[in-house]
């Protein structure tokens, strides 16, 4: 069965300065996602995660341009569509919930206002129909009193509320997949442990797939079934959850988990040194050498190819993998 | 010779709100409502707790930039309240802050160098080939070459400012740094370093620290004490090491529950707070965290527990434990 979505060699960049500066955001990055899937996409600032997700979407900011690869959604690829049409893909199949709810919130429409209108305009929904089917998707992100709180204006609710209204639009058209780009980023713990579990079982109750944007480790440990490391515009490595957390193989992969401080453990941690490089020069060795703890001589000249793991996934590192384990890819 | 640096005593800060300038004030914020805490010399207490709970409220009050409404600070034997404003003085250049954002706590005009030296030239009559030389010194501590001083502050990483930023709260020989959530604003892969650069300069100067995060796990890495606080109150204070062992408050061990795995296989007791934080403004009666108590009793709501000692070291604000 084909995936739910599959982006193959994705690259989008950014032309700044008349096109004399090109920013190599995404550059050739693949993967698929299944139905019901949760896909994790990690890296540090500036990496390429939120263009990635704009891409997928058709979101970009004018200076950006997709200049290769394909995006297929149910074996459709969006990278052909025209922005008319992306409008009716927008909401009814792809739905994005980002960092910030606020931009994503219209303060001058009522909460009953933002979330009718994806099933007004994707499903069809009218009058009473429409009014019992936000009631129901305010509960379903918990929002209590649902009746009477639709009527307010997100500026009268707090910002875990927010969040879970933006979650509650994000439903309502009734999507496949929704892109999360950071969510939780500005929550409190005890708020982004229940907004982690209400989207896990909004994704139980519809079968909903999740792509799951975020640089932390541990949101990726409890939510995600796969995960893409993304460093300088790549996909560095790709493995199952287990996989990445039990047999990490790309030396950016383990020095992110190395640096990471665990509860109740006094260990010194890894600091990853140096900064990543810049998008606009990237040379033509492995983008990773020079912050790397492994680095061999080759891997100051040639970009290592993406290597295939046993059973799923790979991993683009010169770094030998168990024969048997792996295939070229 | 264990006499603690700090020491806070019943301490408190309510904000007048909703009033105008003539007007009488609709309510009080108890921002922070009775804490105590010590802190010893080169050691770090760690301060946590969510949005609003009173905690850069609390290091205001340590730095003495606000005036609390009651209770005390010593430090090094000495009341607060009570220094002379020469004293004063000498007490605001051995306390130093670190902010959380590195972009905002610098300004933008100034070299580095200056920046640095900033608090030298208030506190210390010192020649200017002695401040440069103290400039260079402060930033090979904190890992940034010397000739970054000549540098303006929009040339540096987030890290870099970071670093920047403890170079100057170190300028003059503090003995004590309140660092308020010096790690949040920067990337995943540059927390390490403030935080391993943090405790090698500990180790190096005997500097103790207030540190206030809202991340349990990087407070418990940094610190030898932690103390968790919800509305304007501490509701545990424990060795941090006994504390990750086995939280007892019950918003401890929420906070734990809600701390992210580790690893995906990592078993976490679930408990998942109903509800949101209550208002400051108008706390809940008896507990404040009887409303969203998993394991809330009767009496929780009418009588407020107090922070009593259960263990050694170990003090606790419920009614399961007295
Ligand atoms: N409008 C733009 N014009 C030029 N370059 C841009 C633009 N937007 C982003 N970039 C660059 O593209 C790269 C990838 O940015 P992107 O926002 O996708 O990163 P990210 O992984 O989402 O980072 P973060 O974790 O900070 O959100 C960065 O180097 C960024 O500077
Ligand atoms: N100057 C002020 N006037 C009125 N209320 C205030 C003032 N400063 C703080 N507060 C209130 O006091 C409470 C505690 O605020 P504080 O900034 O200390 O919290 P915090 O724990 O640092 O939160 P955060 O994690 O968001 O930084 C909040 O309810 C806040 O709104
Ligand atoms: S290819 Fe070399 S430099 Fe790059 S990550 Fe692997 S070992 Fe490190
Ligand atoms: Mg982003
Ligand atoms: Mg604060």
């Amino acid at each position: 069965m084909a995936p739910l979505l599959r982006v193959n060699d994705l690259r989008t960049h950014y032309f700044g300065f008349r096109g004399t500066r090109v920013v190599k955001a995404v550059d050739g990055i693949s993967f698929s996602v299944e139905a019901g899937e949760t896909f994790g996409l990690v890296g540090e600032s500036g990496c390429g995660k939120t263009t990635t997700c704009h891409s997928i979407v058709r979101l970009l900011a004018p200076s950006a341009q997709i200049v290769g690869g394909s995006i297929e959604l149910e074996g459709e690829d969006l990278v052909k569509k025209s922005q008319a049409e992306m409008r009716r893909i927008r909401g009814r199949r792809i739905a994005t919930i980002l960092q910030d709810p606020m931009a994503s919130l219209d303060p001058l429409f009522s909460v009953y206002d933002q979330v009718a209108e994806p099933a007004y305009y994707h499903q069809s929904l009218r009058g009473q129909k429409l009014r019992q089917r936000v009631k129901e998707l305010l509960a379903a992100v918990r929002i209590p009193s649902p009746e009477r709180r639709m009527k307010d204006f997100p500026h009268q609710m707090s910002g875990g509320m927010r969040q879970r209204i933006v979650g509650a639009i994000a439903q309502a058209g009734g999507p496949r997949i929704i892109i999360a780009d950071e969510p939780t980023t500005n929550l409190d713990v005890t708020i982004q442990l229940q907004y982690l579990n209400l989207l896990k079982d909004l994704q139980r109750a519809t079968g909903v797939a999740l792509i799951f944007v975020t640089h932390n480790l541990g949101i990726v440990a409890k939510m995600c079934d796969k995960v893409a490391v993304m460093y300088a515009g790549k996909i560095v490595e790709m493995q199952s959850v287990r996989g990445l957390f039990y047999r990490p193989r790309h030396p950016y992969t383990k020095a992110l988990l190395d640096s990471i401080p665990k509860l109740g453990v006094k260990e010194p941690l890894y600091g990853i040194p140096g900064q990543p490089p810049d998008l606009a020069a990237l040379p033509v060795d492995c983008s990773f050498h020079p912050r790397c703890r492994q680095a061999m001589d080759r891997c100051r000249i040639e970009e290592p190819w993406q290597h295939n793991l046993n059973g799923d996934g790979n991993v683009r590192c010169w770094l030998p993998i168990d024969e048997e384990a792996a295939g070229r890819g | 010779m264990d006499r603690p640096l700090l020491d806070v005593r019943d301490l408190r800060k309510h904000f007048p709100v909703g009033g105008s300038l003539f007007g009488k004030t609709r309510g009080v914020v108890k921002a922070v409502d009775g804490i105590s805490f010590t802190i010893k010399p080169g050691e770090t207490l760690g301060l946590v707790g969510e949005s609003g709970c009173g905690k850069t409220t609390t290091s205001k009050l340590v730095l003495a930039a606000e005036e609390p409404t009651a209770g005390a600070i010593e430090f090094d034997g000495r009341n607060l309240a009570e220094l002379s404003r020469a004293d004063l003085q000498d007490y605001r250049r051995q306390v130093q802050v670190v902010f959380q954002d590195p972009y905002s706590s610098l300004s933008p005009r100034m070299r580095v160098g200056d920046i640095i030296a900033e608090p030298i030239k208030a506190h210390e009559p010192l020649s200017s080939a002695e401040v440069r030389a103290r400039v260079s010194e402060l930033l090979e501590l904190v890992g940034l070459r010397p000739d970054a001083a000549r540098l303006f502050p929009h040339e540096f990483s987030g890290g870099q400012r970071q670093r920047l930023a403890i170079a100057r709260a170190l300028s003059t020989k503090a003995r004590l740094v309140v660092l308020d959530e010096p790690v949040s604003a920067l990337d995943v892969s540059i927390r390490a370093h403030i935080i391993t650069l943090l405790e090698e300069l500990q180790q190096r100067l005997g500097v103790s620290y207030l540190f206030i995060a809202h991340d349990l796990a990087a407070v418990a890495h940094v610190s030898q004490q932690t103390a968790v606080m919800y509305l304007g109150k501490l509701v545990e204070v424990a060795d941090s090491l006994a504390l990750c062992a086995s939280p007892l408050h019950p918003y401890t061990k929420a906070l734990f529950a809600a701390s992210l795995p580790s690893h995906p296989d990592e078993a976490r007791e679930e408990i998942v707070l109903s509800g949101e934080v209550p208002s400051a403004l108008n706390p809940p009666r008896g507990c404040s965290f009887h409303p969203r108590c998993p394991f809330v009793m009767p009496r929780c709501s009418e009588q407020e527990p107090l922070l009593c000692e259960v263990s050694p070291g170990r003090r606790v604000a419920c009614h399961l434990y007295n």
